[in-house]
C-alpha cells in the first residue's frame, strides 16, 4: 500500500510537467491548428531563465581579508554575492528563493518569446501543410537548443530548491498512514504548482470572454472568424500563454532535474505522446493523460515490475501511445477525426 | 527489367553514375576526395533515396527512420562477429533485418496517417533506441557500442583461414572494404548507383504512380478501387530496406555499431537531407545528403582561429564581431547551422535545391517543363 | 421487370446520426441499364444514401445488395472492384497530377485489381492504358489539356475529369452526386449532352440532382426522398403528376 502511494506520488510531479507542456501544445494545436515541435524548447528556455537568474544573483564581489593568510601565504579571498552585499538578509533570502523568484523573470521573457515566435514565424504557416509546420518548428527547436548550448554549455546545471523545501516531507503522516512514505518537499510543491497553473488556465478559458472565444475557436474556427472577432490577435495571445505555461513549468522543474540544452527535446517527444493519448485538441485529455502517463512511468520503474518485464520503464510511454493510437485513435478524450488527413 | 525507360532517364542515369564514379576526381578541388567522406556521401545518399520513396512519393513523414539504420548496423556487425568478415552476408542480413523491422513498424504505424503516423514512427524509434541502451545490452553492448573482438567465433572464416594477429578487416573476397582505401568507396558507390536505378524504376512505374496518387488524394484512391495499405506498406518497407543497407554499409566501412545512430536527431537529419535536395525528385535527396555531409565536415573542422585567419583582411573591431557571430555556427555549432538551414529551406524554398535549380533554369530561356515536376515527369514518360 | 434485372437493391436501410434520422427504411430498386434519379429537398438524405452504397457509411439496419452481393462488410475499394464508381459532389481528383495520370490511375485499378506491386514496368510502357485514357479524355472534351495539372482546371472541368475517371472503369453502376451543381449554364448543357451520350451505352446510373431540367431530360425513373423516406417513385410523368411530390419538393423548386 505504502509502496503504491509512493509510486503514485513519484509519478505526479513528472506528470505535472507533462501535463503543463501538453496543455500548451494542445491549446496551440486546437486554436491555431499548428503542430509545434518547438514547444519543448520553450520548456527548456524557461528552465534556463532560472539558471540565468541564479547566475545573475550569484555574481560575486571579492574582498581580500589581510588578516588571514592561506597555507601558501597569500591573502584569503572572501567571495560574497553582490546581492547579499547590497541587500543583506533580504539578498540572502532572494538567493535562497532564486528558483521560484525567477518565475517573475520567466513570465515576461517567455511572453516576448512566444509573441515574437507567433508573429515572426508560426503565423506564416497556418495555411501550410502540417508536415511543413513540423519541419520548420523542428528546425527552430534545434536553433534554440544550440543557442542555449552556446551560452550555457552542454552539461546539466543543478539548481537548488529553497532551503526550507529541500528536505523530505513525510506525506504518510499527513494522510494518516504512518511515516513510511518519504517525499521530497519540492516535488510536492511542484505538484501543487502545476495544479494551480492548470486551474488558472482552465479558469481563464472558462470564465473570461477572451477564453470563451478561444474555446469557441477550438470548436469551429471559421465561424468565430466570421463573427468579426479579431482572431489573429487572439491567436497571438494564446501562443504567448502557451509559451508562458511551458516556461514556468520549466523554471519550477529545475530543482528536480538539472536542466541541460536537450531537456526540451526529451520532454517534447513525451509531451506529444501525452497529447496524442489524451486526444489531440482536448485540454482535459492532455492534463489527464499527463498525470496518467507520469504515474504509469513511475510504476514501470519499480524493481518488482522491471524484474518481470525488463526494460519496461524505458518504453512504457511509447507502448501506451501505440496501443492507444491503434485501439482508440482519437485518444482518451479527443474528438474523432482530428488531424487525420 | 531494363526496358521502357525513356532516353532522358537513361541520360540521367548515365550522368549520375559517371558523377558518382568519378567523384574522387571531381571533388578534388573541394577537398572532399578522400574515401572516408566519399563513403559517407554514398551511404547517406542511399538513406535519403530510400526515405524519399516513402516521404517524397506518399507524403507520409516518418520521424523514426534512423531505427532501420541502427538495426542494419547491428545486424551487419553480428554477421562479422559470428560468420565471416565478407561484407555480402553482413549486408544481406542487415537488409533483411531492417526489412523485418519495417514490416512490423510499418504495419502498425500505417494504420494512422498525418501527424499520428509521424508520432507512431517516432515512438517506435525511441523504443528501439531506449531498449538498445538498456535491456538489449547483450545484443547491442549498450553505450560502448557493438565492436569486433579477437574472441569472436567467425565460424566460416575460421574454417578457411588462420586468423592473423589484430582485428580482421571487412572485405569483399579479398578486397579490403574497411581499411579506409578507395575500395570501400567504390563498393558504396556501386551500391548507391544500384539504389538510384531501382528508385528511378519505382518513380517511373505504375507502382510509383499509385504512391503519388495516394499522396494527392487517398480518398479518391479508395473509391477508385485501390487497397492503399499494401501500397503504403510496400513503400515503407522498401525505404526501410534502403536504410538497412545504409546502416550495414556503415558497419562494413567501419565495423562497429552504436545506439546513437538510432537517435531521433538522426531521423531528423535524413528528413532535412531530403527536403534540402528536393522532396519527390530523383537526384535531390542524394544532392541533399552530399551537401549536408560536406558542410558538416567543413564546418565542424572550423575553429575561431581559422575564422580569424580567413577574415584577417577586415579591420580588427569588425573582424572580432564577425568572428564572434560566425563562431556560433561552426565547430560545435554545426547543429545550429543545420537547424537554421532547415528553417530557411522550409520557409523560402520548400522544393529544395532542385526547385532552386529549376527556377534558375526558368529564368534563362523557357525551361517551362520544369515548373511542375509531377506533370513534367509524365510528359517525359510519354515521349 | 424481372428479379434478375435488378442491379442495385437498397433494402430497408436506416441510418441515424445521433438524434437525426438520416434514412428511414429506404427501399429502392435500380434495374439494369436505367438512369435512376433521386430527388428531394436539401437534407433529405440523398448523399447519405449514396455514401451507404459505396461503403463510406454503414447502415444501422438493412442491406445494400449490388449485383446479387450483400455489401455489409465490404471496404470501399472492394465495392469499387465489384463495379461501382462514383462522382462526388465536390470533385475528388488528384489535383497535383496531370489529367492523363488522373484517368490512367482508375484504369490500372480495373486491370490490376486492388493491389499489385507493379514496379518493374514503366508507365510509359503501358500503351493500352494510355490509349484508353486518351480516348476517355477526348470523350469528355479535355484531351487538349491532358498534360496540364488537374488542379488548374475550372470546377466544371474537374467534374468532367472525374466523370472520365469513372467511365474508364466501365462500371456496372455509376453514381453521380449532383453532377451539374455550381456549373454555368453552358457547362450544364455540355454535361447533359455528355450524360446523354453515355446513357446510350447502357450503363446503369443513379443520379442525385437538384436541377429539374437535368433530371427530366435524363431519368428513366425517379425516386423522391424527403426527410429520409422515399415518398414517391416511378416514371418522370408519374412523379410529375404526384401531388405529394409537388407539395414536398417541386412546389418549392419551381418558385
Amino acid at each position: 500500500m505504502d509502496a503504491i502511494i509512493l509510486q503514485i506520488l513519484n509519478g505526479l510531479d513528472k506528470g505535472g510537467a507533462y501535463a503543463l507542456i501538453a496543455l500548451g501544445l494542445t491549446l496551440v494545436f486546437g486554436t491555431l491548428g499548428v503542430v509545434n515541435f518547438a514547444h519543448g524548447a520553450l520548456f527548456m528556455m524557461g528552465a534556463f531563465c532560472a539558471v540565468a537568474f541564479n547566475e545573475l544573483l550569484t555574481l560575486e564581489t571579492v574582498t581580500v581579508d589581510p588578516t588571514q593568510t592561506t597555507a601558501w601565504g597569500t591573502a584569503v579571498e572572501i567571495r560574497t554575492p553582490y546581492i547579499e552585499a547590497w541587500l543583506g538578509d533580504f539578498g540572502h533570502f532572494l538567493l535562497d528563493y532564486s528558483v521560484p523568484a525567477s518565475i517573475l523573470l520567466a513570465i515576461p521573457v517567455m511572453l516576448v518569446v512566444g509573441v515574437a515566435m507567433e508573429r515572426g514565424l508560426i503565423r506564416h504557416f497556418y495555411k501550410r501543410p502540417h508536415s511543413d509546420q513540423i519541419l520548420v518548428t523542428f528546425g527552430l527547436a534545434i536553433v534554440i537548443q544550440e543557442i542555449i548550448k552556446h551560452f550555457f554549455g552542454a552539461n546539466p546545471i543543478p539548481q537548488p530548491a529553497p532551503a526550507a523545501f529541500s528536505g523530505t516531507a513525510s506525506v504518510g503522516q499527513l494522510i494518516g498512514l504512518g511515516n513510511a512514505i518519504p517525499y521530497p518537499w519540492w516535488r510536492l510543491i511542484y505538484l501543487l504548482f502545476s495544479l494551480t497553473v492548470i486551474g488558472s488556465v482552465f479558469a481563464f478559458l472558462r470564465y473570461t470572454t477572451y477564453g470563451m472565444v478561444v474555446r469557441a475557436g477550438m470548436r469551429d474556427r471559421e465561424t468565430v472568424g466570421l463573427l468579426g472577432i479579431n482572431i489573429e490577435q487572439r491567436f497571438t495571445v494564446v501562443f504567448g500563454l502557451a509559451a508562458v505555461v511551458a516556461g514556468v513549468a520549466g523554471v519550477m522543474y529545475t530543482p528536480i532535474l538539472p536542466p541541460d540544452y536537450h531537456l526540451g527535446m526529451e520532454f517534447l517527444v513525451l509531451s506529444f505522446v501525452v497529447v496524442v493519448v489524451g486526444g489531440m485538441g482536448s485540454l482535459a485529455g492532455a492534463v489527464a493523460a499527463g498525470f496518467l502517463l507520469g504515474i504509469l512511468q513511475s510504476f514501470a520503474s519499480m524493481n518488482e515490475v522491471k524484474n518481470i518485464v525488463p526494460g519496461i520503464d524505458q518504453i512504457i510511454i511509447y507502448l501506451v501511445a501505440v496501443v492507444v493510437l491503434l485501439v482508440r485513435p482519437r485518444g482518451l478524450m479527443g474528438r474523432s477525426g482530428v488531424m487525420e488527413e | 527489367m531494363f526496358g521502357n525507360l525513356s532516353r532522358n532517364d537513361w541520360l540521367l542515369f548515365a550522368g549520375f553514375s559517371i558523377a558518382v564514379l568519378t567523384a574522387p576526381v571531381i571533388l578534388q578541388p573541394l577537398g572532399a576526395a578522400y574515401p572516408a567522406i566519399l563513403e559517407k556521401f554514398c551511404i547517406f545518399g542511399i538513406f535519403a533515396l530510400g526515405f524519399n520513396i516513402l516521404f517524397g512519393l506518399t507524403g507520409y513523414l516518418s520521424f523514426g527512420h534512423a531505427a532501420f539504420i541502427g538495426v542494419g548496423s547491428y545486424a551487419a556487425v553480428w554477421m562479422f562477429k559470428l560468420l565471416t568478415m565478407n561484407v555480402l552476408p553482413a549486408i544481406i542480413f542487415g537488409m533483411v533485418m531492417a526489412g523485418f523491422f519495417a514490416v512490423v513498424i510499418g504495419y502498425v504505424s500505417l494504420r494512422r496517417s498525418g501527424i499520428y503516423f509521424s508520432i507512431l514512427t517516432l515512438a517506435f524509434a525511441q523504443m528501439c533506441y531506449n531498449t538498445a541502451y538498456s535491456v538489449l545490452t547483450p545484443l547491442t553492448n549498450g553505450e560502448t557500442g557493438l565492436q569486433l573482438t579477437l574472441r569472436d567465433p567467425r565460424i566460416v572464416d575460421a574454417m578457411f583461414i588462420t586468423p592473423g594477429s589484430g582485428l580482421p578487416r571487412a572485405s569483399l573476397f579479398g578486397l579490403d572494404i574497411s581499411g579506409g582505401g578507395f575500395a570501400g568507396f567504390y563498393f558504396c558507390a556501386v551500391a548507391l548507383i544500384v539504389c538510384f536505378f531501382l528508385s528511378m524504376r519505382i518513380f517511373r512505374s505504375p507502382f510509383g504512380m499509385m504512391l503519388r496518387a495516394i499522396k494527392s488524394n487517398q480518398h479518391r484512391m479508395r473509391y477508385t478501387g485501390f487497397n492503399t495499405r499494401p501500397y503504403l506498406l510496400s513503400a515503407f518497407v522498401i525505404s526501410g530496406v534502403y536504410a538497412g543497407l545504409a546502416g550495414s554499409l556503415m558497419a562494413a566501412t567501419d565495423p562497429l555499431a552504436g545506439a546513437e545512430r538510432m537517435q531521433w536527431t538522426a531521423s531528423g537529419e535524413v528528413v532535412l537531407m531530403t527536403i534540402l535536395g528536393g522532396v519527390g525528385t530523383l537526384v535531390g535527396p542524394v544532392l541533399g545528403a552530399v551537401v549536408i555531409k560536406y558542410f558538416e565536415n567543413i564546418f565542424s573542422s572550423f575553429s575561431e582561429r581559422t575564422l580569424h585567419g580567413v577574415l584577417g583582411f577586415l579591420p580588427d573591431g569588425i573582424e572580432n564581431a564577425v568572428v564572434e557571430v560566425l563562431s556560433l555556427f561552426v565547430g560545435d555549432g554545426w547543429n545550429l547551422t543545420l537547424g537554421a538551414v532547415f528553417m530557411l529551406i522550409v520557409i523560402f524554398l520548400p522544393g529544395g535545391i532542385m526547385e532552386g535549380i529549376r527556377r534558375i533554369m526558368g529564368m534563362f530561356g523557357k525551361g517551362g517543363r520544369g515548373d511542375r515536376p509531377a506533370v513534367a515527369n509524365q510528359a517525359q514518360a510519354a515521349e | 421487370m424481372s428479379i434478375q434485372n435488378i442491379v442495385l437493391h437498397v433494402a430497408d436501410v436506416s441510418k441515424r446520426f445521433g438524434g437525426l434520422h438520416a434514412l428511414t427504411d429506404v427501399d429502392l430498386q435500380v434495374a439494369e441499364g436505367e438512369v435512376h434519379a433521386i430527388i428531394g429537398p436539401n437534407g433529405a438524405g440523398k448523399s447519405t444514401l449514396l455514401n451507404v452504397c459505396i461503403g463510406r457509411i454503414r447502415p444501422d439496419h438493412g442491406h445494400v445488395i449490388f449485383d446479387g452481393e450483400t455489401l455489409d462488410r465490404h471496404e470501399p475499394h472492394e465495392i469499387n472492384q465489384l463495379g461501382v464508381s462514383r462522382v462526388f459532389q465536390t470533385p475528388e481528383i488528384f489535383s497535383d497530377l496531370s489529367l492523363l495520370d488522373n484517368v490512367m490511375i482508375p484504369a490500372f485499378a480495373r486491370r490490376d485489381g486492388a493491389f499489385r506491386f507493379n514496379a518493374i514496368r514503366a508507365v510509359a510502357g503501358e500503351g493500352d492504358i494510355r490509349e484508353a485514357a486518351e480516348y476517355h479524355l477526348q470523350d469528355v472534351g479535355l484531351f487538349e489539356r491532358r498534360l496540364d495539372e488537374a488542379g488548374s482546371l475550372s470546377r466544371g472541368d474537374k467534374r468532367r475529369l472525374e466523370l472520365a475517371m469513372c467511365l474508364i472503369q466501365k462500371p456496372k453502376l455509376l453514381l453521380l452526386d449532383e453532377p451539374t451543381a455550381g456549373m454555368s449554364r453552358h457547362d450544364t448543357n455540355m454535361t447533359i449532352e455528355l450524360l446523354k451520350r453515355i446513357k446510350a451505352r447502357g450503363m446503369t446510373k443513379v443520379i442525385i440532382e437538384h436541377d429539374m431540367h437535368v433530371v427530366f431530360s435524363l431519368a428513366d425513373r425517379i425516386s423522391v426522398l424527403a426527410q429520409g423516406k422515399v415518398i414517391a417513385g416511378g416514371s418522370p410523368e408519374e412523379v410529375r403528376g404526384n401531388p405529394r411530390v409537388r407539395e414536398a419538393y417541386l412546389g418549392e423548386a419551381q418558385e
